[in-house]
């Protein structure tokens, strides 16, 4: 193990490592002053999201190729720890108001965080495997941190159950295409299949589909699906913030390195699943939002529909002519739907009260009027979610669509633009009660919950002004094939 | 160099920031900041006016400047005009501050937030009519949905959400499949500048009818033709007077204005085979506008369900496909939102007096406003095309234009249309007698103020307008002509391969 090995994980490493000195420092902090701890878990991420963004754009493996550095993994990196600094901002305030805070939860936080970036980083199956453990077990108990509230337990144990069924998944996929190929080593993969020296073929495959269900259970693709609504409803809102824009990064992360550098050659016999399960996804997770009364499901099923949209652009992961853009189109839209779903959690987070109290929709009437700043950021979540300019989630769409398009899959398109005027509908119920219905709503409003609401929304619009900069970026951010 | 367009586009934005800073409770303060703003942009736009270039064919004051891109496919911030785009974008200049006077005492509650949607609102109706490049018109074009749909939805009648809603998701819906095509025809075509994409159509000739029919969804939601108008008596029943003004006024004409921008020199060969059919739709939506209009008791729903009708004579003259069809659509484009916009205000006064627009509830009362009747009388006439005022050019040139279209070829349709003209004044005419004519029948119309000045000062320019295109049309032909110029040779190719 070499300096230059740690530098291919050297973000995951620092959040990781300052997760654990985090829980002993925290030891000598006082209770009255815990708001501390919450700041130096957002100095750990900011060090590395620092440290990310000095290594762009790197390329190099490390630990004999069972890791990587590259664009890809760095963009990934930037998102996730994004999405953490923004979770840990919303996070104190929120803690506090339903007396919950307690100082492991940020430890926790960065624990998963570390998983996530790894995800990013891997190179080997058996490092992938690793870091969904990592990334999944501080989330589990994450899930059940509002305890003893049933749903939060409840939602604890449901993720739990269906996280460990989706591991058995990944993990005999991974066993299967070991079988199939004798190494688990991405790198390795990539050889034997340009060499044609497979010794199974059939086996990676089923090993390969595998691997995709359990993947899809982490993004919440249907019909793997099923938890989703469950688990975001019950978690404490600020978790599901985090989970709901992090995991989803991650898991995409995975997915297109996995199958778009080891893969490719998959994507004729998989390209139908991936069809099914893209518009699936979108239809179920869009028409089931319709029904939603509750904000937390709405924006669950929300989050799954924006999976569908995701996995659109996925599909054509094995054309060669098209892969760049939609590798690029997937990482603009997992951060435009990450700092839109801040945006609308934010609110979220403000309207909720003690007991699970101002989450249904008609808690939610004549808060525009009362409280125009978190209106105006609901507006900008809502328009962005919907796919309306000037928005980063217009943009997003444009890209996943032009992606798909270019690839041929006009039917999917065609899809996911019929769902979005489903969505229109749900998207815009949320306005309908927030501006147009009179009603006394409650909100709290406090300093890190409103600048984490405000900023997200900010970025949200003034960000689609200028959208030749991330796209830019994220096409530069190109995975580097290992050779060697 | 600043170019004029991008100031005109952006400058309500300039307002909107003002706006934004001023605390809601100053309501004087925010209407004199949303007036003068809209002023300004009027003014902006003569100033484009003035060094645009009469009887120069293609587009002007074009501005390069790159956006984005995809897919390797630059998006440019294209900006141009040509005859067409400037007596649109004069009539969103014009009818903008003119709506923004007309709220003066009609919009008491959220002043603030509806002058910054108002402003937005401009910005979004301008760039469409001027955006060449077809992400960019596509933005603009859906941009307009938000602010429409606050302004209905906030500000409207007893069923403003369902109305908001409604046309929000309509609108949507009929332009998903237009971004499709746009983003099928960027990547086939390797451009989004129109200019270049017309040059190089023959790339995507093959899946013409396709992408006409995409662009054709879109553009008729928004006119609306028959039968995809559904939206239109909600929305503009539901809106608040302004809103009605504009969303008559210039939204229904970024319809108009689409399948001439687009639909016909980007997919000519489509268009003369769709041109019949298309016909026949608008010749429908004129006598059904018609019938509907006469039935209604509430005036505002009357003049809702006229827009129809008008907006069918504007179809039938650009699927008419020559010379005097296409000019006669564009001047009526802008006759029908003067008259139609003169109507509305009237309506809005006349419920501002009396909280109602029941036919019934008035009655003889040019008696007690003799003024509001004169003007009323002014505006039926030229909505019902009297000839010396502006609607009788409009629909004379289309008819002509209609009854000599090879495309259309049908002296039966066209015939039909020109019943529209009658009906047309059969229903205004019956507008006016059961307002303003006979006895006054109800005592609390006795006592009605007859129109403020600042009512004269909402209705003068529009009038002087009716007029002056009424008398001397030529000036505006002189504007439109050169855009119907630069679209026939390719109709008349197309028209000839195919016969």
């Amino acid at each position: 193990m070499t300096s230059a090995d740690l530098v291919t994980i050297l973000p995951a490493l620092i959040v990781a490592v300052w997760g654990i000195i985090l829980l002993v420092v925290d030891l000598w902090i006082p209770r009255s002053r815990k708001g501390l701890t919450a700041l130096l878990a957002a100095i750990g991420l900011g060090a590395a999201l620092g440290v990310s963004l000095s290594l762009f754009p790197a390329r190099q493996s490390g630990f004999n190729t069972m890791t990587v550095l590259d664009g890809f993994a760095i963009y990934a990196d930037i998102i996730i720890l994004g999405s953490a600094l923004l979770a840990v901002g919303i996070s104190y305030d929120f803690l506090r108001k339903l007396n919950i805070h307690r100082s492991e939860y940020y430890t926790l936080m960065l624990l998963s965080t570390s998983g996530m970036i790894l995800m990013a980083h891997a190179f080997d199956l058996i490092v992938v495997f690793l870091a969904l453990e990592l990334l999944s077990i501080p989330l589990y108990v994450l899930a059940g941190f509002a305890r003893p509230r049933p749903d939060s337990e409840e939602a604890a144990l449901k993720y739990f159950l269906l996280g460990a069924f989706s591991s058995g998944f990944f993990l005999y996929g991974v066993a299967l295409i070991y079988g199939g190929t004798g190494t688990t080593a991405l790198a390795q993969i990539v050889k034997a299949l340009a060499a044609g020296t497979l010794l199974n073929p059939p086996l990676f495959l089923v090993g390969a589909a595998l691997l995709l269900v359990g993947l899809a259970f982490k993004v919440s693709a249907v019909p793997f699906h099923m938890w989703t609504p469950d688990v975001y409803q019950g978690a404490p809102s600020s978790v599901t913030a985090f989970m709901s824009v992090s995991v989803k990064a991650a898991g995409f992360a995975a997915l297109l390195r996995v199958f778009v550098q080891a893969f490719p050659d998959l994507a004729a016999s998989l390209t139908p699943i991936l069809w099914a399960l893209a518009a699936l996804t979108m239809i179920v997770g869009n028409l089931l939002a319709i029904a939603q009364n509750n904000i937390k499901r709405l924006l669950a099923y929300s989050s799954i529909a924006h999976v569908g949209y995701l996995l659109m652009a996925f599909v054509a992961y094995g054309n060669g002519e098209v892969v760049g853009d939609a590798v690029a189109a997937i990482l603009f839209y997992l951060a435009a739907y990450g700092l839109t779903s801040f945006a609308a959690w934010g609110v979220v987070l403000a309207a909720e009260q003690l007991e699970g109290r101002g989450l249904e929709f008609k808690d939610y009437a004549g808060m525009g009027r009362k409280y125009p700043l978190l209106g105006l950021a609901m507006i900008a979540a809502m328009f962005s979610f919907t796919g309306i300019p000037p928005t980063l989630g217009f943009w997003g769409k444009f890209y996943l669509f032009s992606a798909a398009i270019q690839a041929g899959h006009m039917s999917l398109a065609i899809i996911g633009l019929l769902t979005s005027i489903l969505s229109a509908y749900y998207y815009l119920r949320v306005l309908v009660v927030m501006y147009m219905q009179p009603g006394e709503p409650v909100a709290s409003q406090t300093t890190w919950v409103n600048v984490v609401t405000l900023v997200s929304a900010a970025a949200v619009v003034l960000l689609a002004l200028f959208p030749s900069s991330l796209i830019n970026l994220a096409q530069q951010a190109l995975m580097w094939l290992v050779s060697g | 160099m600043l170019n004029p367009l991008i100031l005109v586009t952006f400058f309500p934005l300039v307002g909107v920031v003002v706006l934004a800073l001023i605390p809601a409770a100053q309501k004087a303060a925010l209407r004199w900041t949303a007036l003068l703003t809209s002023l300004v942009t009027l003014g902006l736009s003569l100033w484009v006016a003035a060094v645009f270039r009469v009887g120069e064919p293609g587009l002007q004051m074009d501005t390069p400047l790159a956006w984005s891109q995809v897919g390797g496919v630059e998006i440019g911030l294209r900006l141009g005009i040509d005859g067409l785009g400037l007596l649109m974008v004069l009539l969103t200049t014009i009818l903008t501050p003119i709506s923004i006077l007309s709220t003066w005492e009609a919009v008491q509650e959220r002043v603030k937030g509806f002058m910054i949607f108002f402003l937005l609102l401009e910005t979004g109706m301008v760039g469409v009519f001027l955006a060449l490049d077809l992400v960019l018109f596509f933005i603009f074009w859906e941009f307009t949905l938000v602010p429409m749909y606050f302004l209905i939805g906030m500000w409207g009648g007893e069923r403003r959400v369902y109305a908001a809603v409604k046309f929000f998701i309509f609108t949507m819906a009929g332009s998903v499949l237009m971004l499709l095509a746009i983003l099928y025809m960027g990547i086939q075509g390797g451009t989004f500048y129109l200019p270049s994409l017309i040059n190089s159509r023959e790339v995507f000739a093959g899946a013409q009818l396709w992408l006409f029919l995409a662009f054709a969804l879109a553009f008729a939601v928004k006119v609306p033709m028959w039968p995809l108008h559904t939206w239109l008596p909600d929305a503009h029943v539901e809106a608040p007077t302004a809103g009605s003004v504009i969303l008559a006024g210039v939204l229904l004409k970024m319809g108009t204005y689409g399948f001439l921008r687009f639909n016909l020199p980007l997919f000519p060969e489509a268009s003369v085979q769709a041109a019949p059919w298309m016909a026949l739709l608008a010749v429908i939506g004129i006598l059904y506008g018609a019938f509907v209009s006469y039935y209604q008791r509430d005036m505002k729903k009357l003049v809702a369900y006229s827009s129809v009708s008008h907006l069918g004579f504007v179809m039938l003259g650009i699927f008419a496909l020559n010379q005097q069809g296409i000019a006669g659509a564009i001047l009526q484009m802008v006759n029908h939102g003067l008259s139609t916009g003169a109507l509305f205000l009237i309506v809005g006064m006349l419920y501002e007096r009396r909280h109602t627009r029941e036919m019934e509830a008035f009655g003889g009362v040019w008696k007690v406003l003799p003024y509001m009747g004169a003007l009323m009388l002014i505006v039926t006439l030229s909505s019902a095309g009297l000839p010396g005022l502006n609607g009788f050019v409009g629909e004379f040139t289309i008819l002509l234009g209609a009854f000599g279209s090879t495309a259309i070829n049908s002296i039966w349709m066209v015939g039909a249309a020109t019943l529209g003209v009658i009906l047309a004044a059969v229903y205004l005419l019956f507008l006016y007698e059961r307002v303003f004519l006979g006895a006054i029948r109800h005592e609390e119309n006795r006592h009605l103020p007859d129109v403020s000045v600042r009512e004269v000062l909402v209705l003068l320019p529009l009038l002087v307008l009716i007029f002056w295109i009424g008398l001397y049309p030529r000036p505006f032909f002189d504007l439109i002509n050169p855009t119907v110029q630069s679209l026939l040779p390719a109709l008349q190719t197309a028209a000839a391969a195919i016969r």
